[in-house]
């Protein structure tokens, strides 16, 4: 009887989905009595969503999308709308598959004032944008929980700088870039208490209300390169800071940002943080704010942050440490920063493509609550004040609000726009995915998702001109949407079609660890732009060996630099003596390949670290300290031809205090060596 | 040679330029893995191709088979063929300038010859290249050469060839074309003028 139940079960999806392939919507509501997954799955699937999802062998998909990685500190880059994973961008965390964070050249980049920090929790990515719109350079992503904010260049999809962020803690509300990069912005979830010398203070946890503060940093952007510098901080109330989004158009000068825990509680927040029937809305006009600092309302203060940027010459991090930072107090700045009341515990907020509308997601509450920036302006300007906090004006709630979206579902989350009118609102508790119209703010669509929905994306949803066809949710809960993998399953994402009047549920696609948002762009305005390989004239590396004959071992003290080369199919030199146990080996490796799609691999046995994937053009390192005598071998760990097997060599190491000279080779004399970068 | 004639000429010296503009052969590769295509584009003084790197990329496919590596420098050919070229195109111009129909003529036919001398060189280094392999190449097919097409197509194991000329070969085409007409026409029109002439019944 048991097997029988299971065979029903597997058949029902199939069935499920033949029948809704063959006639259309009409079987619908037959599915749902199956109970299973069936029901899930075929529901609000449209007739024709295979096709609409199926990108043909050697077709590229239309857009490209870049999915947070939560916990395993990574960016996943999938092709819309096939769902096919195309990459997974290492950023926060060290990637054996590539060697990030392990070689020499990259260690640097994970390196904070708490020492080497391996791992982080990244949240959102933000593409940059000009004029209010995705232009394809770079991603800027948080790592929330040792604050940090990178940048991965769209040209490598390569991490190229990451940047502590000091006085925060949590570093969630980040980061967001302005309309035309001029700052990303990046706020603080926890306050903490600051000792005001670059470190939180040794204060007993009962002082929460005296003594926590949070801080929101301003990071300007060099509009050429991207690179990252922070110009200044607010230091804000002691609440904690959610989530993000800047203006646009009216309201481009200004950001804005959720904050629960009004309350100011030190403990039991999901009770301490809930009692406060009102929230803030904080909105910042971060113009302002950059012109306080110009005029020199700035304050300064010591602090200790690291900030590491990968050389695109010689494709090695290097890490500063920033010893001060300069700090505004909104006390001190009228005009610069105003509280909007909203509704218990907020999570996202968003502003609709014009920049009219600011759309606030109580999580708790049963309403959304739709703010309007003229009125908003008009408030201010006619003083409807609710009191203040730590000096900053709170708005009256009706006076900036436009209205709200009555039972739109359980748990809204996030919202997004189509740039037809329409906002999507995801549904954490009710599991749904909701569409409203920014008029009058009537619900005219649901489609149930599967389960528990976090962020949604639509592609330049956030933005001034979105691609209103796709939407694609983030799930939070997956349990029976793929075959089971025992008690870890992969997420869930789920593309649905937004072109019509009806969402349509077209796909679903397991996920890597955690996404908690997502960007997408449309691909042509990044894939033209894509590095094929790296110029070897353009190496700058100090221990590259840009062709065979500069290949070589030197000793230095316990120290032995190996100078390597890898071309097709061998190494050079593949015969190293001399070296001794307790030596550090490193082997700088070049790639002399200058062709697409040629990378080498290289490992050697016992190595205490990943191997390291050198691309073509490039040179990076291996750090390796032999433990005993013998004879090791090493290789090509990446098939690289017909001949990858015997892409590979040894390394004699005898005892310590040997006399066995240093000696290395490849091939013996007079045996003619392929590769033209020998004759050179 | 009349006015036309020598301007004919000149147009043939200058033809000759096309060559330092263009390469004058291209072989085309063509291969599963390469679905872009490999490309090498022979020039009168220099070899380059579809990417920089087209010389390193053609030798690491060929080492497989045991093929010597390519490289500009082991062409003395390349080294001299400019001055050759130029050297027509100075005595070009100045067998217009002096305007003898003969001159015109011989030019014509040296162009010709070196030009197949030329075709010739090119067709002995492929089959130089082809079949002078290393007795020691990973990839050895028993009885397998690897010359490519002088013209046309040929399969070479995964590699699809092409073999074609190029715009700077058209230069030395239109140079024999030019130079040809010239002679041509300057003949025509000196006979013609002989025919009209008066007869002198002195002798």
């Amino acid at each position: 009887m048991e097997t029988l139940i299971n065979k029903l079960k597997t058949a029902a999806p199939k069935a499920a989905l033949l029948m809704a392939l063959a006639t259309g919507a009409v079987l619908q509501s037959c599915t749902k009595s199956d109970g299973g997954n069936g029901g899930a799955t075929a529901d609000a699937l449209s007739s024709d969503a295979a096709s609409a999802v199926y990108v043909a062998p050697g077709k590229h998909d239309e857009l490209y999308s870049f999915l947070s990685g939560g916990f395993n500190g990574q960016v996943s880059v999938y092709g819309l709308p096939s769902g096919r994973l195309l990459k997974i961008i290492p950023v926060f965390s060290q990637h054996a598959e590539n060697g990030y964070g392990y070689n020499e050249e990259t260690k640097a980049m994970l390196q904070t004032s708490h020492g080497f920090v391996p791992w982080d929790d990244l949240h959102h990515p933000k593409l940059s944008r000009t004029d209010g719109q995705t232009d394809g350079r770079w991603l800027f992503v948080n790592g929330n929980n040792t604050p940090r904010v990178a940048r991965v260049d769209l040209k490598t999809f390569e991490t190229v700088e990451i940047m502590e962020i000091p006085n925060s803690a949590g570093n969630h509300c980040s980061p967001y870039p302005t309309n035309n990069n001029e700052y990303v912005i990046a706020g603080t979830r926890f306050s903490v208490p600051l000792d005001m010398k670059g470190s939180t203070g040794d204060v007993a946890l009962d002082k929460y209300e005296e003594e926590f503060r949070g801080s929101i940093s301003f990071i300007k952007v060099d509009p050429k390169e991207g690179d990252m510098e922070l110009d200044f901080q607010i230091l804000v109330p002691g609440f904690d800071y959610d989530l993000a989004n800047g203006g646009k158009g009216p309201s481009e000068d200004w950001v804005f940002f959720t904050t629960y825990n009004s309350e100011k509680s030190g403990t039991l927040k999901e009770i301490g943080a809930s009692q406060n029937d009102k929230d803030y809305l904080a909105a910042i006009n971060w113009k302002l704010a950059a012109k306080y600092a110009k005029e020199g309302k700035l304050h300064e203060m010591p602090a200790n942050y690291y900030h590491n940027k990968l050389d695109k010459n010689t494709h090695t991090a290097k890490s500063t440490v920033k010893k001060k930072v300069r700090y505004l107090l909104p006390e001190e700045c009228p005009g610069m920063m105003y509280l909007l009341p909203a509704p218990k515990s907020p999570h996202g907020i968003d502003v609709d493509p014009s920049g009219e509308f600011m759309v606030v997601s109580g999580k708790l509450a049963s309403a959304i609550p739709v703010f309007s920036f003229a009125k908003m302006q008009d408030a201010i300007k006619n003083k409807q004040f609710d009191g203040e906090k730590n000096g900053i004006p709170v708005l009256k709630y009706e006076s900036v609000l436009k209205g709200e979206v009555k039972e739109p579902g359980l748990g809204p989350l996030h919202t997004e726009f189509d740039g037809k009118g329409n906002a999507y609102t995801s549904m954490f508790v009710s599991s749904e995915v909701v569409k409203w119209k920014l008029k009058d703010l009537k619900v005219v669509d649901r489609i149930p998702v599967y389960y528990s929905v976090g962020h949604l994306m639509i592609p330049g949803g956030d933005t001034k001109e979105p691609h209103g066809k796709y939407l694609v949710a983030m799930n939070k809960i997956t349990k029976d949407r793929y075959l089971p993998t025992g008690p870890e399953l992969a997420h869930s994402a789920q593309l649905i079609d937004i072109s019509g009047e009806k969402m349509k549920m077209l796909l679903d696609f397991p996920t890597v660890a955690e996404p908690h948002y997502a960007q997408a762009i449309v691909a042509s305005k990044v894939a033209p732009n894509s590095v094929k390989f790296h110029k070897l004239d353009e190496n700058k590396h100090p221990q590259a060996a840009k062709k065979e004959s500069e290949a070589n071992v030197t000793r230095k003290g316990n120290k032995v630099i190996v100078k390597m080369t890898s071309i097709r199919s061998h190494f050079t030199p593949d015969n190293i003596e001399g070296v001794q146990v307790g030596d550090t080996v490193l082997f700088h490796v070049t790639n002399l390949e200058q062709d697409w799609d040629v990378p080498h691999g290289f490992a050697v046995m016992g190595a205490n670290t990943a191997e390291t994937l050198i691309m073509p053009g490039a040179t990076q390192t291996l750090r390796w300290v032999p433990k005993k005598a013998g004879v090791y071998p090493m290789y090509c760990t990446d098939f690289c031809s017909a001949l990858h097997q015997e892409m590979q060599g040894y390394v004699r190491v005898s005892p310590k205090g040997s006399n066995v000279p240093i000696k290395f080779s490849t091939g013996k004399k007079k045996q003619n060596i392929p590769g033209v970068a020998s004759a050179k | 040679m009349k006015a036309i004639h020598r301007v004919l000429m000149i147009v043939a010296a200058l033809s000759l330029g096309l060559l330092f503009m263009f390469p004058m052969w291209k072989i085309y590769l063509k291969a599963p893995q390469y679905p872009e295509g490999l490309e090498m584009h022979i020039w009168v003084n220099k070899i380059s191709g579809s990417s920089e790197s087209v010389l390193q990329n053609f030798n690491i496919l060929n080492h497989y088979i045991g093929m010597e590596p390519i490289h500009a420098e082991s062409f003395a050919e390349l080294k001299f063929m400019p001055y050759i070229v130029i050297g027509f195109m100075v005595t070009g111009v100045l067998i217009a300038l002096i305007g003898k129909r003969n001159l015109a003529g011989a030019w014509a036919g040296l162009l010709m010859g070196a030009g197949a001398a030329g075709i010739l060189d090119f067709y002995l280094w492929l089959v130089k290249f082809g079949t002078n392999l290393s007795p020691e190449a990973p990839i050895k097919v028993p009885g397998m050469t690897y010359i490519p097409p002088l013209l046309g197509n040929k399969t070479l194991l995964n590699f699809e060839a092409l073999s074609l000329p190029a715009l700077g070969s058209a230069g030395i085409l239109l140079a024999i074309v030019f130079s040809i007409l010239a002679f041509y026409l300057s003949y025509k029109s000196a006979k013609k003028e002989l025919i009209n002439k008066p007869v002198h019944s002195a002798a």
